[in-house]
């Protein structure tokens, strides 16, 4: 057993793990954070998409002993308790879901990738989510939430600056 | 799938990760960024007795301009190279390539060293390892030895680092000026591994953008063309001289391109296909790095 | 107005606090792009997986499954595994031998069908590789992973049956003692023999349904619980009361101590619609433990035993005069039932036995198929469920029939479909076609698509002798939807019925609660639901909940599939929102002190003709709930159920244009403009209809480029996870250009089609079309599914694939 400690969506927690307990079972069996699901064993499907240290990883990819000291973002620290964060609106808005077990993962990555590229073509919406597989859309409305929350992120930093 | 127990060292300096590693013999595997560790371990092909974690060693990364080649820590993340103010103007063919490796989220983790010690023929970076003659830092309780491109990829997922090794950097020789650089990776989705890609490195004679233009020297990779890269050397040898303009010379040279090769058989391509494909992605290749010079 | 009503304490307090609602006569909800409702949880991770349920003394159990195709199991020693820590129990098939029963098919296509037994878990043969043959029940997950490896079993090899043409033949190895031919059934209509006989163009074509991994993005999982009495399991299933059903039927579990709940269910394209060995054997568990227990599947071990879909090889052949008119169409299909006949295995390429035929008008029809055994994992539905396959294979011939008498996809088909003004239309397969425009449909698509445009730079590459050739592909589809008339069922030997069940309750406080027998898994029926009882009732869209997928709330359903939910289970939902108006209107009547004769429903109020004065609709519920002065012999409720047992299926159809480029130096192809119109009849939320298109288009179109299960010549599958099976993401499709025609539907009142296929079924035949479009000039007449780059090379290099 190891001791980590980690900060998930603003709480601290200190466990003790097996080396090889994945980060994403930490979340889900552990810490009750079941906003965050598994689609594969390959790291292909992106559902487990949170946010490490700011960037964007597979948690179904990283060891929780790797997690030591980081800080972890999920979907649900993304809005805790208040209004939804622009691209969370933006997904709702554009029908950017169906059955939503990729959009924990999806909405993740969309933030990530315009953390680079705060004006994203569609090409670059696309290439930016090319580690996240969804079933239901076919996708075009996701490109379409992901330029829209673009443009209210965009918003909301001239607003507040 | 569940990956089954091990034990896991996070050793404080290189020093320590080699010589735990070498107690440890040779159950014992380097964990870095874990992009292509983690999902053999959750799929039970790989069953290490304790993983060596030296992810987080600072002396394992970053970046150094050196003189003549660019030195990239081992643990680099594919993300820190594809953004390297460094990397970019001096080996670009290493950003091209890195920022075709999987996905932006795996990139964040993935890392330089760990890509090239996994020595997957599918690869994306040991294609430009070969075609640039990398060379790699290696150390173990005997020391540092550097080690050629050439003599690092051994067989299919076995190279030159022996029990107790850890790589602890690459060197990119800086090829200077008037090179133009491309990867063309060909694959069925973006999230496929390459069927066959090709890294090319281009030095041009003649006037830029005038007549009669050349190509002067050329270095090619190959990815996914036999157990190891393969360094397409013949092809390298015929393009010199070969005009761009007009003429069909640079296609002729590429069709050397799947000489020396031995290409695997696999879910999407067989081997001949592979060998065409390598001809023609060898021509295009080249002249997307001829265009980028 | 509200403290009018003498309605008691309780009913008073309720008025004077202004929690009674109100209309909203004023809002047209049906038609309207309404925002989910389902989405608020998912966005937020709020969301009910059933992985995400955790119960006291829950224990975990992994199963161990057979990596041989086909053997005998001579020897279980599960006792190595018991020594590991955390294990509470290990089990082989031997263990349930005597109270596991059999998986359920029901759907006996034809009366000799061979239907073998089918364990849940493996006793004393395999016959796939990923068959259950033992298990553990840890006290965590990982603890049961560690101790699958201890447990030991010996097999002694038997030859494993691949394909289907060799297991026909007289001597192939036996999947199952009575052999490996489940079925042949056969329907035919005209002469077909003199369709054929000196028809001056003959078009013949073997077309591969490659097998497919439907490959929701949940996973499977199964929770079951017991108190000794009762049982509760929640699955991620696509059919929460089919698995009631059936699951009683095998366990023996009595219906009535049976609770089945489907939570939020991550997508299941038909992969869900099933009654599976995990389900089986968690009861079973925990009725032997006492504990809850759960099992999650892996990817990779989803990608073994989620049944797969298609899998069929068609021969077929179309006999057309000198004008393209098609006189005739045979069809001979074998398709692959897998290793068992799981739920409703025969019965789905029976279903696009019905579809052959298409759009088009022709003088005869013959079709066959025969069900073969083979040592994979069984088929079952998947998006379309036979349509697909039936609208791939006209709609490539089409193409077929076009290029051999050098006319245009486009001018063939007008040729042939039934015109809009000759609905309804009884087709050579028998199905009545109750409303369609397949000219209005077909002009729009290619006013978007630029069609002359785009087979002018067709012709110019051509000319050029371009690298890069650029096809055009058509199809002009229809599918069957709104499974299903029950009569018609019965005639095909279904199991049960194809209706569906609703009930409407008016709180109250004037709110409503919808309860469905739908079970949405994406679906977005909260939403569609909400806003079909809107209308009806005139009462604001948030004002109602729609419960679903828990046989506790929602006792009685068929489920969701088959695009059937809003053409059967919509339909439901507005004839309970009727009954419900009916018995307002006695309770208005008298509370207008009026004849309910008198009394007319018009803008959320129930008034007297001809004045001003009335009741609404939430003082009414109210007045039923204090019930302290109704009507003689009245009782004291609004609710209501209905039951809709549709009287055809309904038939939506569209036209799909795809351009495709095609690298002829590597094979590689680029969809560059895809367009679908589509015509679902009346549209019930735009917004979704958009959304189900999209999704349903990048299944069809992965089919054609990208997916397929592989198994090697020993009978392994080499596509165990998403790195092998290949996915498309955003970066491998289009944006998609859509658009609709609408010809409402005769054969419900909300003039409805069903969309949840429309996608996949058109879609795939588009894309072949248009590699195949492009290849015309090099002598390529067909290329194989999917068309991977070294498929579409091989192509160039051959003229054929």
């Amino acid at each position: 057993m190891t001791r980590i400690t980690v900060t998930v969506d603003g709480v601290t927690y200190q466990e003790e793990v097996e080396p090889r307990l994945l980060l994403v079972h930490l979340l889900r069996d552990r810490l009750g954070k079941t906003g965050t699901p598994i689609g594969c064993d390959t790291g292909n499907c992106g559902a487990c998409t949170v946010m490490m240290d700011g960037v964007s990883v597979k948690s179904c990819s990283v060891l929780a002993v790797q997690a030591d000291g980081e800080d972890v973002l999920t979907i649900e620290g993304l809005s805790a308790g208040g209004p939804w964060h622009p691209m969370q609106q933006a997904f709702h808005e554009e029908h950017a879901l169906q059955c939503g077990y990729c959009t924990p993962g999806m909405i993740m990555a969309a933030i990530d990738l315009l953390k680079d590229d705060p004006d994203p073509s569609e090409d670059a919406i696309r290439e930016g989510l090319e580690g996240n597989l969804c079933r239901c859309t076919g996708y075009c409305n996701i490109v379409r939430a992901v330029r829209r929350g673009a443009q209210s992120m965009s918003a909301q930093e001239v607003t507040a600056s | 799938m569940i990956p089954a127990s091990f034990d896991y060292v996070r050793p404080a300096s290189l020093g320590e990760a080699v010589q735990v590693l070498t107690d440890a013999g040779e159950d014992a595997k380097v964990l870095s960024g874990g992009q292509s560790l983690l999902p053999l371990l959750r799929l039970r092909l790989a069953y290490p007795s304790v993983l060596v974690d030296v992810g987080r060693l600072e002396e394992l990364r970053g970046i150094r301009d050196e003189d003549h080649h660019v030195y990239i820590g081992a643990t680099t993340t594919h993300d820190e190279v594809v953004r390297s103010p460094v990397v970019n103007a001096e080996c670009p063919l290493v950003a091209l390539a890195t920022a075709t490796v999987a996905d932006p989220a795996v990139r964040h983790r993935g890392t330089l060293g760990g890509s090239l010690a996994h020595a997957d023929p599918a690869g994306d970076l040991p294609a430009v390892a070969v075609a640039l003659d990398m060379e790699f830092v290696i150390h173990s309780t005997s020391g540092e030895r550097v080690v050629a491109a050439r003599d690092f990829f051994l067989d299919y997922l076995e190279t030159a680092l022996e029990l107790g090794d850890v790589l602890a950097g690459i060197r990119v020789p800086k090829l200077g000026e008037g090179w133009g650089f491309h990867y063309e990776k060909f694959h069925r989705t973006a999230q496929a591994w390459a069927i066959v890609g090709v890294a090319a490195a281009v030095r041009l004679s003649g006037q830029a953008s005038g007549e009669g233009r050349r190509i002067e020297e050329a270095r090619i990779g190959l990815t996914n063309m036999g157990p190891t890269p393969v360094r397409a050397t013949q092809v390298e040898s015929a393009v010199r001289g070969a005009g761009l303009n007009g003429g069909d010379a640079v296609r002729e040279a590429a069709q050397n391109a799947a000489e020396d090769t031995s290409p695997p058989t696999d879910l999407h391509a067989a081997p001949d296909y592979r060998r065409h494909l390598a001809r023609v992605l060898t021509h295009r290749a080249l002249l997307s790095a001829a265009a980028a010079v | 107005m509200t403290e009018e009503i003498d309605a008691g304490f309780v009913a008073r307090q309720i008025a004077e606090s202004d929690m009674l609602s109100e209309p909203a006569p004023d809002r047209h909800e049906v038609g309207a792009a309404r925002r989910r409702k389902e989405d608020a949880r998912l966005i937020t991770g709020r969301t009910q997986w059933t992985d995400n349920i955790q119960l006291p003394g829950m224990l975990y159990v992994a199963f161990l499954r057979s990596p041989m195709a086909h053997a005998r199991i001579t020897r279980v020693d599960t006792s190595a595994a018991l020594h590991h820590p955390g294990i509470v129990a290990a089990f082989s098939g031997r263990d349930f031998a005597g109270e596991q029963g059999s998986l359920p098919c029901v759907w006996p296509v034809t009366e000799d069908i061979v239907m073998p037994d089918h364990p849940p878990m493996a006793v004393d043969e395999v016959r796939y590789v990923g068959e259950a043959v033992a298990c553990v029940i840890a006290t965590d997950r990982y603890k049961a992973s560690d101790a699958l490896e201890a447990i030991e079993i010996d097999y002694e090899p038997l030859p494993a049956v691949l394909d289907m043409t060799e297991a026909l033949k007289e001597g192939s190895p036996k999947v199952h003692e009575a052999g490996n031919r489940s079925f042949v059934w056969k329907f035919a209509q005209g002469d077909i023999d003199a369709a054929f006989r000196d028809a001056p163009v003959v078009v013949e074509r073997t077309f591969v349904q490659q097998r497919l991994i439907p490959t929701a993005m949940e996973p499977r999982a199964v929770v079951a619980q017991t108190d000794g009495d009762s049982f509760t399991l929640h699955s991620s299933t696509q059919v929460p009361h089919i698995l009631r059903i059936m699951l009683a039927q095998v366990t023996g579990i009595p219906e009535h101590k049976l609770r089945v709940v489907a939570p939020d269910v991550g997508g299941g394209f038909g992969s869900k619609l099933q009654v599976t060995a995990e389900e089986v054997l968690l009861l079973l568990l925990a009725r032997r433990l006492g504990k809850p227990v759960k099992w999650t599947e892996s990817r990779s071990e989803g990608n073994l035993t989620v049944h797969h879909g298609r899998d069929q090889l068609q021969r077929i052949s179309l006999a057309a005069d000198a004008e393209g008119h098609i006189r005739g169409l045979r069809v001979d299909l074998l398709a692959d039932m897998g290793a068992y006949l799981m739920l409703v295995t025969p019965g789905i390429p029976i279903l696009g036995a019905f579809m052959y035929n298409g759009i088009y008008k022709m003088d005869a029809y013959d079709f066959t198929c025969t069900g073969v055994f083979t040592t994979k994992m069984p088929t079952d539905a998947y998006r379309g469920a036979g349509r697909p396959e039936a609208t791939f294979a006209i709609e490539r011939l089409m193409d077929e029939l076009a290029a051999e008498l050098s006319l245009d996809p486009i001018e063939v088909r007008r040729r042939n479909w039934i015109a809009h003004e000759e609905f309804p239309y009884t087709t050579i397969a028998g199905m009545t076609y109750d409303s369609g425009n397949y000219e209005a449909a077909t002009d729009k698509a290619l006013a978007l698509f630029g069609y002359d445009k785009l087979r002018a730079e067709q012709a110019d590459r051509r000319d050029r002798g371009d690298p890069v050739q650029l096809g055009i592909g058509v199809s002009t589809f229809t599918e069957m939807c709104g499974l299903a008339p029950s009569r018609v069922l019965g005639s095909l030997s279904y199991g049960a019925g194809g209706w569906e069940h609703a009930s409407v309750r008016m709180l109250p406080t004037g709110k409503v609660e919808v309860i469905t027998g739908t079970s949405p898994h994406g679906q977005g029926h909260e939403t569609a639901w909400s806003q079909i009882v809107a209308d009806a009732l005139s009462v604001p869209f948030d004002d109602v909940s729609v419960l679903h997928g828990d046989t506790a709330i929602s006792h009685k359903g068929m489920d969701t599939y088959g695009s059937r939910s809003l053409v059967v289970g919509g339909v439901a939902v507005l004839q309970a929102c009727d009954k419900v108006k009916e018995k307002a209107r006695h309770i208005a009547a008298h509370m207008l002190e009026a004849s309910a004769d008198d009394i007319e429903f018009a803008g959320g109020s129930f008034k007297v003709r001809g004045t001003e004065s009335g009741r609404t609709i939430q003082e009414v519920a109210l007045a039923a709930f204090a019930a302290h002065d109704l009507p003689q012999g009245v009782e004291p409720s609004l609710d209501s159920d209905a039951t809709f047992d549709p009287d055809n299926f309904s038939f939506p159809h569209g036209t799909h244009l795809c351009a495709v480029e095609v690298d002829t130096e590597t094979g590689g192809t680029k969809i560059r403009l895809y367009v679908a119109v589509d015509d679902v009849g009346k549209v019930v939320n735009p917004m979704i209809v958009e959304g189900q298109v999209h999704g349903g288009l990048a299944q069809g179109i992965a089919q054609a480029l990208f997916e397929e299960a592989v198994y090697d010549a020993e009978g392994n599958l080499l596509t165990t996870t998403m790195a092998d099976y290949l996915l498309p993401s955003a970066s491998d499709l289009p944006d998609f250009v859509t658009d609709r025609t609408e010809t409402p539907a005769t054969s419900n009142p909300l003039g409805v089609k069903g969309v949840g296929e429309a996608g996949t079924i058109a879609s795939t035949p588009a894309v072949v079309n248009a590699i195949v479009d492009a290849l015309r000039p090099y002598g390529v007449n067909d290329v194989t599914m999917p068309c991977s780059p070294e498929r579409v090379w091989r192509a160039v290099q051959g003229g054929t694939s």
